[in-house]
């Protein structure tokens, strides 16, 4: 009864292997080092690296290493944090805006390891240092816009049916129409009933004037809020890979809340400033009859400018703007249903689709031109100082022939390919925020204090883990010895787990560590106690082993789950330090219950189950 | 090596009137507490902004800190040490004005640097708004983790130990709460995070319990209910100590080494572990023993015959 197959010696076996090669990576100390990423047509090669150390050399920063790391990536490793900041600034100035430069911490790995593709865990914010910030978007003013823009449609498409209206007024989370006629009121419900489904209409009547009350359907609010949260979170996301940071986390929490993480980034004015920075759209008539080439040379035609297109191709535009992008309520990328061509879909606001279809209307057959507007911080070499300048970037993006008049929605041709369309929709959507934002939570962690946390952090694990182990080969002899080994095992596999999953290891995170390590020989004590019992009862050693497993058993499965009920509740309501301790909580139920009953039990039983024991050693 | 050489023998229970006593009059006393003293919330419940700054040589003197910072024009600047010396702790508090905690750190520290070389570790800014969700989340975290546990032991056990297990859990987390009251001692999100895990782990030694009464109940034919509780506490008794003595050993490590960021939460720890020791057999076990446990209601159902009994 206490002699196991050898499948199951293989497959723990392997479990073991497996778990110390995943966790090997986390003994590796991790370097500071830039990553440099070609953008566009750019290349990696010698004559770049070269220039990196020819100028890091200059400004006498040390330089651990330099990898290759992939085809258009290259990686400076330093050998301290302040290097690492010194030379950001110089490397970003030497390589040019045809390199992103990003700062990330990475594990000196040796070269074998290395090609097992296998990662350290991924340290949160407090233990690598960075800004975190919690933005709050103003679902309030979301949904105010899209009653102005309701406000302006109702009453475009009221003229239009030559519907005689007296006002109609943007109140607060409402619009209202108001008529002189009851018969008119009426024949304007069934039409806007018609026209606008996602409207609750309500009629009400004061004397002579007979009022249509429109609010936005429950339906459409909850649309709307996503809408302006998905929108807020792209620009965001825009703006902030423009920053250049290694692996930056944006994603919603809740329903009006955005979490950006920014690893490695120690200055929050500059992110301010990336954040509140403004990209817009602007839709412009395109030249077909002036010489470009004259432009160049200087003679530009008058009312015309010119500018330049993403390829750097000159392009002369009007100087007069048809619609700016915050006219722009949605854009997406399709098919044109014609001739089955990349297409984007744009839709506009009433006061834009005016204006769009005034303009169209006169300029049927001729190129129209959709310019990207934003302000960019460069750093530039100046007298040997790396210094940081703003700079108006304008680009066109796409140009198109007006095919017929258009207005409120229409679609924009031309592209050479979906991806491009996509790029463009993109672009369309995340010109602008859709939604007032506000910072509710910033936390920056400077390099030195999260280094500190972590040696700390260590330090309580190591400690924690020699009492506890002293401890039990003091109390239990032979199986004391075993339940060491058993939880050495598991501290390799929970680490091996969360390098794993690349879940993120925050300094509760460490401190769950050694609470599981406190907690897992519980189930080793569980047994043990029973094993005694059961030989002070009179039982042979083998049977007590046996029936202490099967004994302690339904102890450990009622304590590990209600421990696993609590930690559940920890990680779904908890927001970034109580999470992280729920994930390392939870995976160390499940590290523990393994390794202190599966393969405790089965080193017992290679250890016992072929001698003749007449006593126990525990 | 062994704590006792053969069962321990000990009358739990009889003491059980004496310690619901104590244990009332201390739940009183740690209401008390939050009525008058209430907590000393930290940074993540109140808003504010809070600046960690490290210097390069001791700080002899907090009052020229605090001058420096009047000066610049933040006269109700709280400044304390920081674990070390070198380290100093600013909070700014909420500020009336629309400038955002990113500007007013940024000046804070700037006046700071003029006088001493300083190194920037941390800085904090939290809204006002972003407090009050998380102490109603917080709530809500432990009561959805209470309703989860009432209903996995309530569903393996019985309602009594259900009820029994929750009334531990509550006396638990209150005394831990009771300590960081009375003592003033920070209250912030770690904490709370370490207050949840109070009520695993409380529950953990509780729930060993109960199944060895549940073994006994159904094992041993004689003996009256509270001669079988009694007998089921003594049995579990060693591995209890030596559990919560392990558990401690880590908490303690953690405390010492872990720095001044997880203090509290190690305290927490600390607190509940040993209260949760003593509320496994005092809170516990005795609440399962006034509800009128009965060995009927633990002899499990035969189905099986039931079963058999089918075509």
């Amino acid at each position: 009864m206490n002699q196991d197959p050898l499948w199951k010696h293989l497959l723990i076996l392997s479990i073991i292997v497996m778990g110390i090669l995943l966790a090997l990576p986390n003994i590796y100390s991790q370097d500071p080092s830039i990553e440099i990423a070609a953008v566009r047509d750019a290349k990696i090669d010698m004559a770049l690296e070269t220039s990196i150390i020819k100028s890091l050399k200059k400004a006498k920063i040390a330089l651990k290493r330099i990898d290759r790391i992939s085809k258009n990536k290259l990686l400076l490793r330093f050998k301290s944090t302040e290097t690492q900041l010194q030379a950001k600034d110089i490397i970003a100035a030497t390589v040019g805006n045809k390199y992103n430069s990003a700062l990330t911490p990475a594990p000196d790995l040796p070269w074998w390891l290395a090609s097992l593709k296998v990662r350290p865990m991924y340290l949160g914010l407090d233990l690598r240092g960075g800004i975190h910030v919690l933005i709050d978007v103003d679902m309030d003013a979301a949904l105010d816009k899209a009653l102005e823009r309701y406000t302006g449609d109702i009453r475009t498409l009221l003229r239009k049916a030559r519907i005689r209206y007296s006002t109609v007024t943007h109140g607060t989370k409402l619009v209202s129409v108001k008529f002189r006629d009851l018969a008119i009121r009426d024949e304007a419900e069934t039409l806007l009933h018609r026209e606008f489904p996602s409207l609750l209409l309500t009629q009400t009547e004061f004397g002579q004037t007979f009022n249509l009350i429109a609010k936005l359907s429950p339906k459409e609010e909850t649309e709307v809020k996503k809408f302006a949260l998905e929108q807020n979170i792209t620009t965001l996301r825009n703006r902030i890979n423009a920053l250049g940071v290694a692996e930056p986390i944006i994603q919603r929490q809740g329903e009006r809340r955005i979490v950006v993480e920014l690893p490695g980034v120690q200055d929050p004015a500059r992110l301010k400033e990336i954040m509140g920075a403004t990209a817009t759209l602007e839709y412009r008539l395109a030249d077909d009859h002036h010489s470009v080439e004259d432009a160049i040379s200087g003679r530009v035609p008058i009312g015309f400018r010119l500018y330049k297109d993403r390829e750097g191709h000159p392009v002369l535009l009007s100087n007069r703007v048809i619609i700016t992008g915050d006219r722009i309520t949605d854009a997406s990328s399709g098919f044109d249903q014609r001739n089955n061509q990349p297409a984007v879909f744009v839709s506009l606001d009433s006061i834009g689709a005016n204006r769009m279809r005034n303009f169209t209307t006169e300029n049927v057959g001729k190129p129209m031109a959709v310019v990207f507007k934003e302000i960019r911080t460069e750093t530039k070499m100046i007298d040997g100082k790396p210094t940081r300048t703003r700079r108006m970037v304008e680009e066109v993006i796409s140009i198109a022939n007006i095919l017929e008049p258009f207005g409120r929605r229409f679609q924009t041709t031309g592209l050479d390919n979906p991806q491009e369309a996509r790029n463009l929709a993109l672009l369309l959507r995340a010109g602008a925020l859709a939604a007032p934002i506000e910072i509710v939570e910033e936390r920056t962690v400077g390099p030195s204090l999260g280094q500190d946390t972590i040696n700390k952090g260590f330090t309580a694990a190591l400690f924690g883990t020699v009492l506890v182990i002293i401890f039990m080969v003091l109390y239990y002899k032979v199986f004391g010895l075993i339940a060491d080994l058993v939880l050495i095992i598991n501290i390799v596999l929970l680490l091996a787990a969360l390098s794993l999953l690349q879940a993120t290891l925050t300094l509760p995170g460490i401190a769950a560590i050694v609470l599981t390590v406190g907690m897992a020989v519980d189930a080793n004590v569980l047994i043990y106690e029973r094993i005694r019992e059961e030989l002070r009862n009179g039982n042979s050693p083998l049977t007590s082993i046996a029936s202490g497993y099967e004994k302690a058993w339904s102890s450990i499965l009622d304590a590990n789950v209600t421990t696993l009920i609590a930690g559940i509740v920890l990680f779904s309501f908890g927001t970034g330090p109580v999470k992280g301790f729920a994930v390392v909580l939870m995976f160390g139920i499940f590290t523990s219950v393994f390794t202190s009953v599966t393969v405790s039990r089965t080193i017992v039983n290679a250890l016992f189950s072929n001698r003749r024991l007449k006593t126990l050693s525990i | 090596m062994k704590i006792f050489n053969k069962v321990s023998n000990i009358d739990f229970l009889s003491l059980r009137h004496t310690m619901a006593a104590i244990s009332a009059f201390l739940i009183v006393l740690c209401f008390g507490s939050f009525f008058i003293y209430g907590f000393a919330f930290g940074l993540d419940f109140t808003g504010g902004t809070l600046i960690e700054v490290h210097y390069d040589k001791d700080v002899a003197d907090l009052s020229t800190v605090r001058q420096l910072l009047a000066k610049a024009g933040f006269a109700d600047a709280s400044v304390q040490r920081f674990g070390t010396p070198k380290d100093v702790l600013i909070r700014l508090g909420i500020s009336d004005s629309e400038t955002s905690g990113i500007t007013l750190s940024t000046r804070a520290f700037e006046a700071l640097q003029q006088a001493a070389k300083v190194e920037k570790r941390r800085v904090e800014y939290v809204g006002p708004q972003v407090g009050k969700e998380l102490v109603e989340e917080g709530g809500l975290a432990i009561l959805y983790s209470l309703i989860g546990i009432l209903m996995y032991v309530a569903m393996r056990f019985e309602y009594r130990f259900a009820v029994g297990a929750i009334t531990a859990i509550i006396h638990d987390v209150i005394a831990t709460l009771g300590i960081f009251s009375a003592f003033q001692i920070e209250f912030d999100l770690t904490v709370l995070a370490a207050v949840l895990a109070v009520i695993g782990y409380s529950l953990n030694d509780t729930i060993v319990v109960f199944d060895r009464i549940r073994e006994n109940f159904r094992k041993l034919r004689k003996g009256t209910v509270i001669e079988i509780i009694n007998i089921s506490l003594n049995e579990t008794f060693s591995r209890t100590l030596i559990t919560s003595g392990t558990t401690l050993l880590t908490v303690l490590a953690l405390y010492n080494f872990g720095g001044e960021i997880i203090r509290g939460f190690s305290l927490a720890l600390l607190v509940g572990i040993i209260v949760g020791t003593y509320s496994s057999i005092y809170v516990a076990s005795a609440a399962v023993v006034a509800l009128g446990i009965d060995r009927s209601n633990l002899i499990a159902p035969k189905k099986e015959l039931q079963l058999d009994e089918m075509p």
